[in-house]
């Protein structure tokens, strides 16, 4: 133990994560029920990024006389619809997969502002306590208190883009009518989600503010800043990272459910609860347009639950 | 089942191993154990953290979970092997016939339940007896496990009380059936000492009450010498040694079993003459075992070619019955051979004061936010956490500061180390004061000169950050590099500083064993060039064979640097062994301070007095006076009035320590004390801890199995008044083991006797008439009456007329085991008298 070697190597902490991030998808290999969520959530991941490269209908092109046909029809032109049509004649496979990229960029981007108002707001009340505390926890008590549907129904239709606050921002600040309902729902989701993951972080930070490491660190005068994101939070990233994938899943549900209130992203954009929502409206004949989307939302849900199960397997065990 | 038979053995573990199967594979982690438990009879298991212990404990238990089997051997309970009895038997078996008391109490036991339906469940589901019938049994386990109020505490929650009440129910849960077999794993390792040897002294208690065998499971020696009869050692899954307790302590014959006496602390050791010697190396991990013999790696007598070709199997001594080796090398071991020997170093010359502490005190409001506080308008109060904390500390000089939790211990190092600003007083750190400027008002120059090595090893590095940068960060704080190369440069000295190789640095905390991430907290605590540093337990966490190097090296950075410590401990084997000075403290307050020798012999303050009595000693030729405190630390919200210690003390005056604070008598070459005793009662006590003045103690080593349970017996037996006299300062070994001379080691001198001694209380040579049932006194039973009769006690009218004076008296004639109580007997002799 006396002799030692002094090789000159750079400190390896950013080289040595990334390879520690790939090790952990290789543990996950263990776990059959994360390879399953893995497997559909990447599928459509790929979709999302890759979809303009594969050959499909125009998502919006309307094909005259081709309306609600059922899947794997031809069309009049000798177009096949290998999903059938919806009721204004867009290719269903189209527009699904186009709707992923809709989906999952709104959704990824809502997560994120929520995650880290919520993470801004947990661990400073878990560091700091005292009053701070408590006004963090009463806020979020009182948003949790009121029902999450009702919350965001108040706030989009308050301040949606046909308010007068919408109609501010498209003309006067020029604001594209999907950017700004986009907007006002990350702005919803935050609202309802954050206060939640704050309480979650909350509870790890009281956790491990006890550890003795934090307590050195007060100890050579670091301050609150540091401790809080170099301490504190690196060390919740496992919990955090099996929840944020739940906390995904939840908000694509919110956002198609949103799409379906016809709150959601302005026409014609496809999004998979607006889609729902049209087929609807044709009761029987609108089931195969029901049908598709709804298949996707619970498989990318089920494979963000599924990964979120596996990779808390992995950490559980060692 | 056979009804008990003395012969048969109650457990008998054949050739047992045990796999745990994991991802790394199948892990061997119990290798060929054996072990042989007789009606009645305690055996210990010691060992370090993963050598088996538990898993042993489980396996016996039949209970190894969903990754772990007994791969091999039987295990035969009560002669039947267990591999045989049908889940159902088994599920009857377990908790009934044996029990299972765990470290922690709170996993035994169900926060959500009353503690009458936890314990009325054991009675009604194996004995299916009314809930009445089970209620009545319970109280009475209550009772017999010693806790006050039983009534009360059966309609309390386990939150509602403390951690040694909980623990004593979990023991009267375990005992409630009426096992066969009680298996204790670490029962009091969550403890305070003064708690912990009340627990002890219970454990100790029940094998005679009950009959019940037991196996003790600790990493504590000096436990395990106070419990068992009989002691397996095991190292690396495997037992390997097993004897009675004289042959193992007294005449080890494995190399791995020296080299961890070698590693205590004992009375009588000091860093500077006699340094305890660490075992090299760490503990394999179960799959990097090496072939042949486990210990090999580390072992001093290691031989290429015998010691390392097949496994080892246990082989009995010659010469020793029932004693067994798994050495092949043992007869070639010289065993009477001097203990190896460290590097010795002289004794450090202090320097100038560098820390003053005057009068610091500490005081935190809390609101209380009941509903009775508002109304009486109390809503908020002072918890002193420190009163009046008064001491300086020197240059290169080593001051323990020792007591139990909730003392104020942590919250003195929160306001060295500016976490805290003290509420009054001073703190003077080279002529600067301190106490009142926070970390963030310090310059980094201060930081870095006051730092801290923190207790638990698992948490005191950040596992996120590598090693490496987590020093150099330290560095660059405290300004002592400027660049990244020069902390980087900087950071491998240190790394040096504390043996650990450079490429350390690139490693997270988790790669790191225990002892190695304190050796890495303690670089970091030295990284600032530090003036002082406060070190809160840096190993008692560590397993016992690598305390002795961390120790050892934080000692020798200290001294080289000329750097003051704090050690804050409770344990006061490792505070006599390394500091200078000791200050002892009790719910805030300094009960007593001075150098290490005033503190360890009379005059003692009763509380340092009661913790040196319940530190385990892993001696056999060291008598030890036993003084079990009663009841609980108080709690620091809620302190005594006068004197702190007033609740619990075994000494006390009567009303004066209820309502008076006491003054701190001086009584030279710095000791101070905080009682009122009188200085002359102080200087009348006897040690507490006698050591044989003949170190020769192997020829009279004894070979009685029930040593320990003789040495209680001889700890109620006091001599006749007259024999007395023939003072005898110091036990001679071979006498020590009888009754009578046992007695004796604990007494002081008789030229040291108050003079009150010829105007004591009157005596009678035989009773008047017939002699009173002093037995109905509670405390007293029939060998006490008898020890009473023999000092010329036979009425309860004597004992009601003893005075402040005679208590003092008798007291010296009594040395029981347990709690002094004799204000009590008189109170009850009186009224026995009257009826
Ligand atoms: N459930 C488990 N799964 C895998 N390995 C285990 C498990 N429990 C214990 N071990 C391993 O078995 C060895 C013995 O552990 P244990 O019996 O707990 O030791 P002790 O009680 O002496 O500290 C250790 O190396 C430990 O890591
Ligand atoms: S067998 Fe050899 S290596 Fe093992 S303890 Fe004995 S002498 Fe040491
Ligand atoms: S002052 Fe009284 S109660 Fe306190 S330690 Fe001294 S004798 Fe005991
Ligand atoms: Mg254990």
């Amino acid at each position: 133990m006396t002799d030692t070697t002094a090789e000159q190597t750079d400190t390896p902490d950013t080289a040595t994560g990334f390879a520690r991030f790939l090790a952990a998808f290789g543990l996950l290999r263990e776990s059959w029920v994360g390879m399953i969520g893995l497997f559909l959530v990447s599928f459509w991941v790929l979709i999302a990024i890759f979809v303009d490269l594969l050959p499909l209908q125009d998502p919006l092109a309307q094909t005259r006389g081709a309306i609600n046909l059922a899947m794997l029809t031809e069309d009049k032109t000798g177009v096949m619809h290998w999903m059938g049509t919806d009721d204004r004649g867009r290719d269903l496979l189209a527009r699904l997969l186009h709707g992923s990229r809709v989906v999952l960029f709104w959704s990824t981007l809502a997560t994120i502002v929520a995650y880290s108002v919520g993470m801004i707001m947990g661990v400073t009340a878990g560091y700091r306590g005292g009053w701070w505390d408590e006004i963090i926890s009463f806020i979020g008590n009182v948003l949790l208190s009121f029902p999450q549907i009702v919350l965001l129904l108040v706030i989009l239709t308050a301040f949606g883009p046909n308010s007068n606050i919408g109609v501010w921002m498209n003309t006067e600040l020029g604001m594209d009518k999907s950017i700004v309902s986009g907007a006002l729902i990350i702005v919803a989701i935050t609202f309802s989600t954050a206060p939640q993951v704050a309480r979650i972080v909350r509870g790890i930070v009281l956790d491990l503010k006890t550890r003795d490491y934090i307590a050195a660190a007060e100890v050579r005068g670091e301050g609150p800043l540091w401790i809080m994101l170099v301490e504190l939070l690196p060390n919740a990233r496992g919990p955090l990272i099996v929840d944020a994938c739940l906390r995904l899943g939840y908000v694509i549900i919110t956002i198609a459910l949103l799409g379906f209130l016809s709150l959601g992203l302005p026409p014609p954009d496809p999004d998979w609860g607006k889609m729902i929502s049209d087929g609807r409206q044709w009761g029987y004949n609108g089931l195969n347009m029901m049908l598709w989307p709804a298949i996707a939302i619970s498989s990318l849900v089920l494979g963000l639950n599924l990964l979120a199960d596996g990779l808390r397997e992995i950490s559980l065990r060692d | 089942m056979a009804a008990p038979d003395m012969n048969t053995p109650v457990l008998e573990c054949n050739n047992v191993s045990i796999s745990y199967y994991t991802r790394a594979g199948e892990i061997p982690a119990v290798v060929d154990f054996n072990l042989k438990v007789m009606p009645g009879e305690a055996v210990g298991i010691v060992g370090e953290s993963g050598c088996g212990k538990s898993t042993v404990a489980l396996a016996i238990m039949q209970y190894m979970g969903k990754n772990g089997d007994i791969v091999g051997g039987e295990i035969k309970f009560m002669g039947r092997d267990m591999r045989t009895m049908s889940e159902e038997e088994l599920r009857d078996i377990r908790g009934s016939r044996i029990s299972m008391v765990y470290q922690e109490p709170m996993a035994s036991l169900n926060p959500s339940m009353l503690i009458r339906e936890q314990l009325n469940e054991v009675l009604i589901y194996h004995e299916g007896i009314s809930d009445e019938e089970a209620s009545k049994r319970s109280i009475e386990m209550l009772d017999a496990v010693r806790l006050p109020d039983p009534e009360r505490l059966m309609d309390s929650f386990p939150h509602q009380i403390s951690g040694g009440q909980q623990q004593r129910v979990v023991i009267a849960m375990a005992l409630l059936s009426k096992p066969q077999l009680l298996l204790l794993d670490e029962p009091t390792t969550a403890l305070d000492v003064t708690v912990e040897a009340g627990v002890v002294e219970l454990i100790k208690d029940i094998s005679k009450r009950f009959g019940t065998s037991m196996i003790y499971i600790s990493h504590n020696l000096g436990l395990i010498l106070e419990t068992c009869d009989k002691i397996a050692v095991m190292y690396s899954g495997e037992a390997v040694e097993f004897g009675t307790v004289n042959q193992v302590f007294d005449e080890m014959r494995h190399p791995y079993t020296r080299g961890l006496f070698n590693s205590i602390p004992l009375p009588g050791a000091d860093r500077y003459s006699r340094p305890l010697v660490p075992i090299r190396g760490q503990l394999p991990l179960p799959h990097e075992r090496p072939t042949g013999c486990n210990f090999g790696p580390r072992c001093d007598h290691f031989k290429d070619g015998v010691c390392n070709v097949k496994p080892l199997s246990m082989q009995d001594v010659t010469a020793h019955r029932g004693h067994q080796v798994r050495c092949e090398r043992y007869l070639n071991i010289d065993w009477e051979a001097a203990r190896p020997k460290a590097e010795t170093a002289t004794a450090a010359n202090f320097g100038k004061t560098v820390l003053q502490v005057k009068n610091m005190q500490k005081y935190y409001e809390v609101h209380d936010r009941s509903l009775k506080a508002l109304i009486s308008g109390k809503a908020s109060k002072f918890v002193k956490a420190n009163e009046k904390l008064d001491f300086e500390a020197r240059e290169a000089e080593t001051v323990a500061i020792v007591g139990e939790s909730g003392c104020g211990k942590s919250t003195f190092a929160k306001v060295m180390l500016g976490l805290e600003t003290a509420t009054g007083g001073e703190v003077i750190l080279n002529g600067q004061e301190i106490g009142q400027i926070s970390v963030h008002k310090r310059t980094p120059q201060m930081v870095g000169s006051m730092q801290m090595i923190f207790q638990n090893p698992f948490e005191t590095l950040n596992p996120s950050h590598t090693v490496g940068s987590q020093i150099s960060r330290v560095l660059r704080m405290f300004g002592v590099a400027k660049t990244k190369e020069e902390a980087l440069e900087k950071t491998y000295n240190l790394l040096d500083m504390v043996k650990l190789p450079r490429d350390f640095a690139q490693r997270r905390p988790r790669q790191l064993s225990g002892g190695q991430k304190q050796r890495v907290g303690i670089a970091r605590a030295f990284a600032g060039e530090a003036q002082v540093v406060v070190a809160d337990e840096p190993v008692s966490a560590l397993d016992v064979s690598v305390q002795a190097a961390v120790t050892g090296l934080l000692t020798d950075i200290q001294r080289e640097r000329r750097t003051t410590m704090l050690f804050i401990s409770h344990d006061l084997s490792v505070v006599r062994y390394l500091a200078d000075r000791v200050v002892v403290m009790y719910l805030g307050q300094i009960m007593e301070q001075g150098n290490t020798d005033d503190i360890y012999s009379p005059p003692y303050h009763p509380y340092t007095e009661a913790l040196l009595s319940a530190v385990p000693i892993a001696d056999t030729s060291i008598t030890k006076k036993h003084i079990v405190l009663e009841g609980e630390l108080p709690s620091p919200m809620n302190p005594p009035s006068g004197c702190p210690f007033q609740t619990r003390c075994p000494r006390k005056i009567g009303s004066i320590c209820e309502t008076d604070l006491p003054d701190v008598k001086d009584l030279g070459n710095g000791h101070k004390i905080m009682c009122h005793l009188s200085e002359e009662d102080l200087r009348a006590m006897e040690p507490v801890i006698a050591m044989p003045s003949d170190k020769k103690k192997k020829s009279a080593a004894s070979k009685s199995p029930g040593r320990t349970k003789a040495a209680l017996a001889a700890a109620s037996i006091a001599t006749v008044p007259g024999t007395a006299a023939k003072a005898k300062p110091v036990a001679k070994k071979p006498a020590a083991k009888k009754p009578a001379a046992k007695k004796a080691a604990a007494k002081k001198p008789a030229a040291k006797k108050p003079a009150a001694r010829k105007t004591g209380p009157e005596r009678l040579k035989k009773a008047r008439g017939k002699a009173d049932d002093l037995k109905l006194i509670s405390g007293v039973g029939p060998k006490l009456e008898q020890t009473l009769n023999k000092l010329g006690f036979w009425h309860f009218d004597q004992i009601g007329s003893w005075k402040k004076a005679d208590i003092a008296i008798v007291d010296d004639e009594l040395s029981f085991k347990g709690r002094i109580e004799r204000d009590d007997w008189v109170k009850q002799a009186r009224a026995l008298a009257r009826k």
